[in-house]
């Protein structure tokens, strides 16, 4: 292997455990995970950050993460932050929830959290599906989308419509940055790591709630090669979670 | 407010003001009656105190703000009545599986569902036996004034911390509304100057990362970590015990009551007394842990225990462990929002008493 080869291999963010996950392949924790860490590090706030894990496919970050990291009850991520993040305002918080965890069970805690403008950070995985319990139906789950609890396909008069959330979040008086993105291609991935920096950097200039939507892909649950949960996010999920900065109050709403 | 001097203070206010005297540095509440006062009160006491006062979107956000705070190694509190409680049992499962200290006030009224907002005692169970799923135990103070409150609430804090426990306050809607004179008998503490905690998160400055979870995946941790709790409990079990005699020497009966039940068992047993009958009162201070010893003892020379609780029964079992079959017992439960008056207690100690007297002729 030639030096150059050696020089472009990418090294772990000193923020990462030296760990193996236990994501499935083709999963985009992983992907999502290193760019968390990278941005941590990036800022320089490693040794100030505490992390809030899930209930959830995620709920071993503390794992892999290495900062300070508490777990959370299943959808309460978002109140644990504020207990953290009150009573040490000097720290940086950030949970990281998927979308059972954040839009079903947990949709009271992130509401009001936005609502309140906590000054907390969110990673929110947007996979559509429930992962670690093997592929229920989420609240945002596609129309027409068949699951292990929707077996024929989501319908809106069956089992409710998809939750965007960012848009929910969006009318909030609190929330300050609030972007969608998708790690699906190598531009996606550059683009989710800009927001998540960004939503950091909105926390760390205290200007109150900021939360990335990730859309993801769930190539085990969604039944798909990676690939093809690749090409299915562009397809298919970005008509239903269009992707952008939703609002972003440090330069007006976008 | 002043040390030393005799207040006239509300029972919520009480719990309020020792809280903050013990270095509380979060309150997360919910509002609910019969304590909104105790809610209201750290509104205000804790702005002034430039501390962090919470009303959060609900109990099940409140107590997750305390294990959040707590997490970060804070004095932290929340309060609740009954029906809040039932929410909050989610977040007290996992703090007590994280070993997180904090202190819950449940200022109890009539249930089951909505119920009442009267005084009750129906709590007891799920108070005592842990209350959400899994196999922990919370420490239970059960105050019977409006000193005591004060006093169990600031002592409570000292011993969430010495054992990484969720300790709760078991009062109920006339304890919380009551006024009676209170004395602060020890200077407030600074919350800067408490003991730093080893363990808490506070970002990795200096050391490795560490996390705080209850997820334990290996069968063996599992059960080790388990083990480990019922160690804990047995260490409070054996030094935490709390209860008050009145009476006891000789007695033929005793009445087991706790909280308000026992104030009132009190004066009940006054009058007894005072028309000769050999009848005491034991008052468990602590619920759990509960005074087995003291009571199995005391039944090898009592003949009968007579429980008296705002509830259909529950303490009562806890009482018929504790004896093992030595000495009868039997109970006297008022649930739902009667609460009987001395006098008409001390009616149904006396017909007790006669009925087991003339058994033993």
């Amino acid at each position: 292997m030639s030096k150059v080869m050696k020089k472009r291999k990418p090294a772990r963010p000193s923020t990462m455990k030296d760990a193996v996950t236990h994501y499935c392949p083709g999963c985009g924790h992983s992907v999502i995970h290193r760019l968390v860490a990278e941005v941590i590090e990036e800022l320089g706030i490693q040794d100030k950050t505490i992390g809030v894990p899930p209930a959830g496919c995620a709920v071993l970050a503390y794992n892999y993460f290495d900062v300070d990291m508490v777990e959370a009850p299943h959808g309460r991520g978002a109140a644990v932050c504020t207990g953290i993040k009150r009573g040490n305002p000097e720290l940086v918080v950030f949970s990281y929830q998927g979308d059972g965890d954040l839009a079903a069970i947990g949709t009271a805690e992130v509401i009001h959290a936005a609502n309140r403008g906590e000054n907390i950070t969110i990673i929110f995985v947007n996979n559509a599906v429930y992962g670690m319990t093997g592929g229920q139906m989420a609240p945002t789950t596609l129309l027409g989308m068949k699951t292990t609890t929707s077996p024929i396909g989501r319908e809106a008069h069956r089992e409710g419509n998809p939750v965007n959330v960012c848009e929910l979040l969006a009318v909030l008086g609190g929330s300050a940055y609030l972007e969608r993105t998708a790690v699906n291609s190598v531009k996606g991935t550059i683009r989710t790591k800009k927001a998540i920096r960004k939503a950091f950097r909105t926390q760390l200039e205290g200007r109150g709630f900021s939360l990335v939507e990730i859309l993801s892909p769930c190539p085990t649950n969604w039944k798909m090669s990676p690939q093809k949960s690749w090409e299915w996010i562009d397809e298919v999920m970005m008509k239903q979670f269009p992707l952008g900065v939703i609002k972003d109050t440090g330069k007006g709403e976008a | 407010m002043k040390s030393e001097t005799k207040q006239l203070l509300r029972g919520t206010e009480a719990i309020g003001e020792s809280a903050v005297r013990a270095g509380c540095q979060c309150y997360f509440g919910y509002p609910i009656t019969p304590q909104n006062e105790l809610t209201e009160y750290m509104a205000r006491r804790m702005l002034e105190e430039n501390r962090v006062f919470l009303q959060s979107e609900s109990e099940l956000a409140a107590i997750n703000m305390v294990l959040g705070a707590s997490a970060t190694g804070k004095r932290v509190m929340t309060s609740s009545s009954s029906p809040g409680i039932s929410l909050k049992q989610e977040g007290i499962s996992f703090i007590a599986a994280m070993e997180l200290p904090s202190v819950i006030v449940n200022v109890m009224r009539g249930g089951p569902g909505l119920g009442n907002i009267a005084p009750s005692q129906s709590d007891y169970y799920q108070a005592t036996r842990g209350g959400g799923h899994g196999d922990y135990r919370t420490l239970v103070y059960a105050p019977a004034s409006v000193q005591e409150l004060a006093d169990l609430t600031y002592e409570a804090f000292d011993k969430a911390d010495a054992y990484r426990i969720p300790v709760m306050i078991l009062a109920d809607g006339m304890m919380g509304q009551m006024m009676e004179p209170v004395t602060f008998k020890t200077k407030p503490k600074d919350p800067k100057k408490l003991p730093s905690k080893k363990w808490a998160l506070g970002g990795s400055k200096g050391r490795s990362s560490r996390f705080i979870r209850s997820l334990i995946l290996n069968p063996d941790l599992e059960e080790e970590h388990n083990w480990r709790l019922y160690r804990k409990h047995q260490r409070i079990e054996e030094r935490e015990v709390r209860f008050e005699e009145y009476n006891m020497t000789g007695a033929n009966i005793a009445v087991v009551a706790y909280g308000t039940a026992a104030r009132i068992a009190k004066a009940a047993v006054k009058r007894c007394v005072d028309k000769n009958m050999h009848v005491g009162l034991i008052r468990p201070i602590t619920l759990w842990p509960f005074p087995m010893k003291h009571i199995y003892e005391a039944a090898g020379t009592v003949k009968h225990f007579l429980t008296f609780e705002m509830s259909a029964g529950q303490m009562i079992d806890d009482v018929k462990l504790a004896v093992e079959g030595r000495a009868g017992v039997s109970l006297y439960g008022r649930p739902g929002r009667v609460v009987p008056t001395p006098a008409e207690l001390s009616r149904v100690i006396t017909r007790t008493y006669n009925k087991i007297m003339k058994d033993y002729e």
